[in-house]
C-alpha cells in the first residue's frame, strides 16, 4: 500500500513537472511571485508560532499583505492565461494595470494598519 | 433589430411611472399618425430618444424619492427625530466643531456616569463622516448651512441615491426596463421609508445605499471578471461596515452565495477573482473601522467568508492541477490525498478555535436571528426593544402592498432565465425575507431585494402583454411594418391574426397592471404621510374643535434641563432618553440608548422598583441629582414609563435577584389601580408618575386621578416623596422631573442599619447592603 502510493506520488510529481515545462515564460514568473509570497507567509507565521502575536494588528497587516498580494498576482495570471476563453479580450495591460491598483490599495492600508 | 427593441422598453416604462403622460410614447411608433409632437421636432433617432426618456425617468424618480420623504418637516419643523438620530447628531457636531482627529479618539464622559464611554471605538463613524463631508462641501461652495439641517436631509438625500444604484442594479440583472422599475418601486416603498425619512437621522438611511452598492459592484465584478471592479465593491463594502452593524449580512451572503455557485456547478474564473479580491481587500479596509476591529478574524459570524476564501483556494488549485495532468487516475489519488488533508485541517483549525475560545461565538444579537427564542430567555434588553419583535403580516402589508405577490412572481422569472447574477437576487430575496419575518426591523434590509424581484415581475409581464397587444398593430397597419417579418414578433403576429381577443385581453391586462401599480402608490403616499413621518419627539393630536394640537413637551422638558441645573447635575432616567438628554439637555446621564452595561441600566431599573428609601440609596450611589420620567396619563400618550415599567422589573431583576416580577404583578395581570400590587403602588415608578395627580381631573364625567394611558383610576392618590421634590412637571405632565434632595443632617443613611463606612467606595456600600438584606 505504501509503496503504490509513494510510486504514485513520484509518477504524479513526474507528470506534473511535465506538463509544468509547457507553461509560458510570463506565467512561471507570476507563479515564482506567488510562491515568495506564500513563502513570506509561513515564515510570519512561524515567527509568531515562536515569539508569539502581540501587536495583533501588526502580525495581521504583514500576513494579509502576503496573503493579499499571492492572490492577486493568481488573479492577474488568471486575466493573463491565454486558455481562460472568459478573458480572451481583455488586454493584457489592462489586467497589470488592475493589479498594480489593487496592491497600491492594499499596500496603503497595510501601512495604515500597521500601527 | 433597433425597431424592435427600443419601444419595447420605452413602453414599459411609460406604464409603470404615472408621471409621463401618454403622448410621450407615441413618438416611437411610426411618425405619420402623430405630426406635431416635440420629440419629433428634435429630430432624434429613437436610440437617443429612448436614453432622453430613461435620463427624465431617471430624474424624475430621484427627485419623488427625496420629496416623499419630507412630509414632517413641512408638517412640523427641520428636526432630528426619535432617540438614536440624537446621538449621531451630537456625534457630528462634534465632528464639525471639533475635527477627525478628536472625533476620532473621543472619551465621553457625559454619558454612562461613572463609567463613561469611548465613543471613537465604539461607534460607525459612516453616517457622521458622510454628513461632515456634505457639510464641509457646502461650506465650500459658500452655503452657510447649519450642520442640523444637513443631518435632517442627509437621508432623503441617500434614499434618492438609493434609487440610482436599484437602477444600475436591475439594469445588471435583468435589463434596462427592470431597472426603472426597480428605481420607481423603491423610491416610495413605505419598508425603505420608514427608516430614512427627513429628519430620521440614523445609520440605517446610508447604510441601505452602501448595501445596495456594494451587492451591485459585486455582481458586477463577478460578471465581468475585473479586478476593478472587485477594488470598488471591496471599498463599497468598507462604507458599509464604516456605516451600519448590519454588513454582517453582507459577509455572509457573499460566501454563501460563491458556495450555492460551487455546488451548482456554475463557478468560472471570474468568480474566483471578484470573490478572492474583494475579501482580502474588503477584510483589510474593514478592520480599520475600531469599532470592528479584528472581528474579521476572530468572530465566529465571520467566518464563514474566510471558510468559503480558502475552500476557493483548494477548489481552484485542484482545478488547476486537474487542468494540468492529462492522467486522470493519478489526479484521482492527489485529489484523494489534498481533499482529505485540507478537510482535517480546517475542522482541525475550527475546533481548535472555537473549544479555545479563540473564535468567539456568535452574539446574542445575531443568534437571536437565527434562534428568535432565545433573547426573551436570556438577554431581556434585546427582547425589550419594540423593533426587534417578530413581523406580523400587516407589516408586510403595510410596508410592501402589491410588492408581496410580485415578489413570488419576480421569482418565477429569475428561475426561468438562471444567470449569476439571477441567483444572486434570488438568493438575497430569500434570505432577507427570512430574515424580516424574525425581526420587525431586518424589513428594511428585505426591501431592496423584493423591489428588485417585483421588479423583474412587472418589467417582463408587461413587455410579454405588450409584444401581444402591439404585434397586431405590426401585421394589420402594414404600411409602417420595416422589419417585422424577419423578428420574432412576425410569429406571434401570425397567431394573433386568428385569435383578435387576445390583443383585446392584453390591453385589458395592461390596463389592470397599471391600475395596480397606481394604488402601489397612493398606497405608498398615504403610509408615508400617516404613519411614517412622525417625529416621535413631538406629539400631534386632534383637539375638541378639529384643530391640530401639538405636544413639544420633551423639548420643553429638556431646555428646562438645560436652562435651570447646575452644568454639571447627574439625571437619572430610563435608557430610552439618555441621548435626547444629552443632546438637548446638556446633562450627564447615568444610562443611555447605547445599552452597553447591562448591569449599569439593571441598577437603574433596580432604583426605579424599589421603594423610595432603597431607591435612594442607590441613586446618592450614582450621584443622581435630577430624576426624569414619562407619563402618559394626563395626554393618554401610551409610550410611557409606566407601560414600559415591567421591562425595567425584568432587567434589574435578571441581574438582581431582589427584584421580582410576580411582586408587581396581581394574578399575573399588570394593574396600577386600587387592586394593584402593594410593592407596585409604592415604588419609585409609580410615586412619581402619579405625583399629585390624585388631585387632576383629566376628563369629563371621570373621578380625579383618572389615568387617561391606562384607562383606570389609580390606587395610591395621596403619594408623599420623602427624598425627592419635584422640580419641573411639563404643560401636558408628559414629563416630569423630580430633584433628589441631599441626606439630612442627623441621620446620613435613614431606614438601614449598616454602620458608616467612610472608607468604603460608596457603589460598593449598597452592595453590602443587598447581602445583608437579601
Amino acid at each position: 500500500m505504501a509503496r503504490s502510493t509513494s510510486k504514485d506520488a513520484q509518477a504524479l510529481f513526474h507528470s506534473f513537472r511535465s506538463a509544468y515545462a509547457a507553461t509560458p515564460t510570463n506565467l512561471k514568473i507570476i507563479d515564482l511571485y506567488v510562491g515568495f509570497a506564500v513563502f513570506t507567509a509561513l515564515i510570519q507565521i512561524a515567527y509568531i508560532a515562536i515569539v508569539g502575536s502581540f501587536p495583533f494588528n501588526s502580525f495581521l497587516s504583514g500576513l494579509l499583505s502576503c496573503i493579499g498580494t499571492a492572490v492577486l498576482a493568481v488573479c492577474l495570471r488568471i486575466q493573463v492565461n491565454r486558455e481562460n476563453k472568459e478573458f480572451k479580450d481583455l488586454p493584457p495591460e489592462r489586467a497589470f494595470a488592475d493589479f498594480v491598483l489593487c496592491n497600491l490599495v492594499l499596500h496603503l492600508v497595510i501601512m495604515n494598519f500597521l500601527g | 433589430m433597433v425597431g424592435k427593441a427600443e419601444p419595447v422598453n420605452g413602453s414599459v416604462k411609460s406604464g409603470s411611472n404615472q408621471s409621463i403622460p401618454a403622448a410621450m410614447q407615441s413618438p416611437l411608433k411610426k411618425s405619420d399618425l402623430i405630426p406635431n409632437l416635440s420629440l419629433k421636432t428634435l429630430k432624434l433617432k429613437t436610440k437617443q430618444q429612448e436614453l432622453l426618456i430613461r435620463v427624465s425617468i431617471l430624474c424624475l424618480v430621484y427627485v419623488l424619492a427625496f420629496i416623499t420623504r419630507l412630509f414632517s418637516v413641512l408638517r412640523y419643523e427641520s428636526m432630528i427625530h426619535e432617540f438614536d438620530p440624537y446621538f449621531n447628531y451630537r456625534t457630528t457636531l462634534f465632528l464639525t466643531e471639533k475635527g477627525f482627529y478628536e472625533f476620532w479618539n473621543w472619551f465621553d464622559s457625559e454619558s454612562w456616569y461613572p463609567l463613561g464611554r469611548i465613543i471613537g471605538g465604539t461607534l460607525y463613524p459612516g453616517l457622521m463622516v458622510t454628513a461632515a463631508i456634505i457639510y464641509w462641501l457646502l461650506r465650500f461652495l459658500r452655503f452657510a448651512i447649519h450642520i442640523r439641517e444637513v443631518c435632517v436631509l442627509t437621508a432623503p438625500f441617500f434614499a434618492s441615491n438609493t434609487t440610482l444604484v436599484a437602477y444600475f442594479f436591475g439594469k445588471e440583472v435583468w435589463d434596462s426596463g427592470a431597472g426603472l422599475v426597480a428605481a420607481a418601486l423603491i423610491a416610495i416603498c413605505p419598508g425603505y421609508i420608514s427608516r430614512s425619512v427627513a429628519g430620521s437621522y440614523d445609520n440605517e438611511g446610508v447604510a441601505i445605499f452602501a448595501l445596495l452598492l456594494t451587492f451591485y459592484l459585486f455582481v458586477k465584478a463577478v460578471n465581468t471578471g475585473s479586478l476593478a471592479w472587485a477594488l470598488a465593491s471591496a471599498f463599497g463594502y468598507f462604507y458599509m461596515v464604516s456605516a451600519w452593524g448590519g454588513y454582517v449580512f453582507i459577509i455572509n451572503l457573499i460566501p454563501l452565495y460563491v458556495l450555492v455557485l460551487l455546488i451548482t456547478g456554475r463557478y468560472s474564473m471570474r468568480l474566483y477573482v471578484a470573490y478572492n479580491s474583494m475579501y482580502v481587500l474588503g477584510m483589510l479596509l474593514a478592520m480599520q473601522i475600531r469599532f470592528v476591529g479584528f472581528q474579521h478574524v476572530q468572530s465566529g459570524e465571520h467566518m464563514a467568508a474566510m471558510g468559503v476564501f480558502f475552500l476557493l483556494q483548494v477548489f481552484f488549485f485542484l482545478d488547476w492541477v486537474k487542468h494540468l495532468l492529462s492522467d486522470t487516475k493519478l489526479f484521482q489519488a492527489f485529489l484523494r490525498i489534498t481533499v482529505t488533508t485540507a478537510i482535517a485541517v480546517g475542522a482541525i483549525a475550527l475546533g481548535v478555535g472555537t473549544a479555545s475560545g479563540y473564535i468567539s461565538p456568535w452574539t446574542g444579537r445575531f443568534y437571536s436571528l437565527l434562534d428568535p427564542t432565545y433573547a426573551k430567555d436570556h438577554i431581556p434588553i434585546i427582547a425589550s426593544v419594540s423593533e426587534h419583535q417578530p413581523t406580523a403580516w400587516s407589516s408586510f402589508m403595510f410596508d410592501f402592498h402589491i410588492l408581496l405577490f410580485l415578489f413570488p412572481a419576480g421569482l418565477y422569472f429569475c428561475f426561468k432565465r438562471l444567470s449569476d447574477a439571477t441567483i444572486f437576487i434570488v438568493m438575497y430575496g430569500l434570505t432577507s425575507i427570512y430574515f424580516a419575518g424574525v425581526m420587525v426591523r431586518l424589513i428594511l434590509v428585505a426591501t431592496p431585494a423584493v423591489c428588485l424581484i417585483s421588479a423583474i415581475a412587472v418589467s417582463a409581464t408587461i413587455k410579454n402583454l405588450t409584444l401581444v397587444a402591439r404585434a397586431k398593430n405590426k401585421v394589420t397597419q402594414t404600411g409602417f411594418v420595416r422589419g417585422s417579418s424577419s423578428l420574432k414578433g412576425s410569429s406571434k403576429a401570425s397567431l394573433d391574426q386568428s385569435q383578435p381577443f387576445q390583443r383585446n385581453g392584453a390591453i385589458a391586462l395592461l390596463l389592470g397592471a397599471f391600475y395596480l401599480l397606481s394604488k402601489y402608490a397612493t398606497h405608498c403616499t398615504w403610509v408615508t404621510s400617516e404613519a411614517y413621518s412622525s417625529p416621535s419627539i413631538v406629539l400631534a393630536a386632534r383637539g375638541a374643535h378639529g384643530n391640530r394640537v401639538i405636544f413639544d413637551d420633551y423639548r420643553e422638558a429638556y431646555f428646562w434641563l438645560r436652562k435651570n441645573t447646575p452644568p454639571d447635575a447627574k439625571v437619572m432616567s430610563w435608557w430610552d432618553y439618555g441621548y435626547q438628554i444629552t443632546a438637548m439637555g446638556n446633562r450627564t446621564v447615568i444610562v443611555d440608548n447605547n445599552t452597553w452595561n447591562n448591569t449599569h441600566i439593571a441598577t437603574v431599573g433596580r432604583a426605579m422598583s424599589s421603594y423610595e428609601n432603597e431607591a435612594y440609596e442607590i441613586m446618592r450611589s450614582l450621584d443622581v441629582d435630577y430624576v426624569l420620567v414619562v407619563f402618559g396619563g394626563v395626554t393618554g400618550y401610551s409610550s410611557d414609563d409606566i407601560n414600559k415599567f415591567l421591562w425595567m422589573v425584568r432587567i434589574g431583576g435578571g441581574v438582581f435577584p431582589v427584584i421580582k416580577e410576580p411582586d408587581y404583578l396581581v394574578n399575573g395581570e399588570y394593574r396600577v389601580d386600587k387592586g394593584a400590587a402593594p410593592k407596585m403602588l409604592n415604588c419609585l415608578m409609580y410615586k412619581l408618575s402619579y405625583y399629585r395627580f390624585g388631585e387632576l381631573t383629566t376628563e369629563y364625567g371621570k373621578p380625579p386621578g383618572y389615568d387617561r394611558a391606562r384607562g383606570v383610576e389609580i390606587g395610591n392618590k395621596d403619594i408623599k416623596l420623602e427624598y425627592l421634590e419635584e422640580a419641573f412637571t411639563t404643560s401636558n405632565w408628559i414629563v416630569r422631573i423630580y430633584k433628589v434632595k441631599p441626606p439630612n443632617n442627623r441621620c446620613p443613611y435613614a431606614g438601614n442599619d449598616v454602620p458608616y463606612l467612610p472608607w468604603v467606595p460608596t457603589v460598593l456600600r449598597y452592595h453590602f447592603q443587598a447581602m445583608f438584606h437579601g
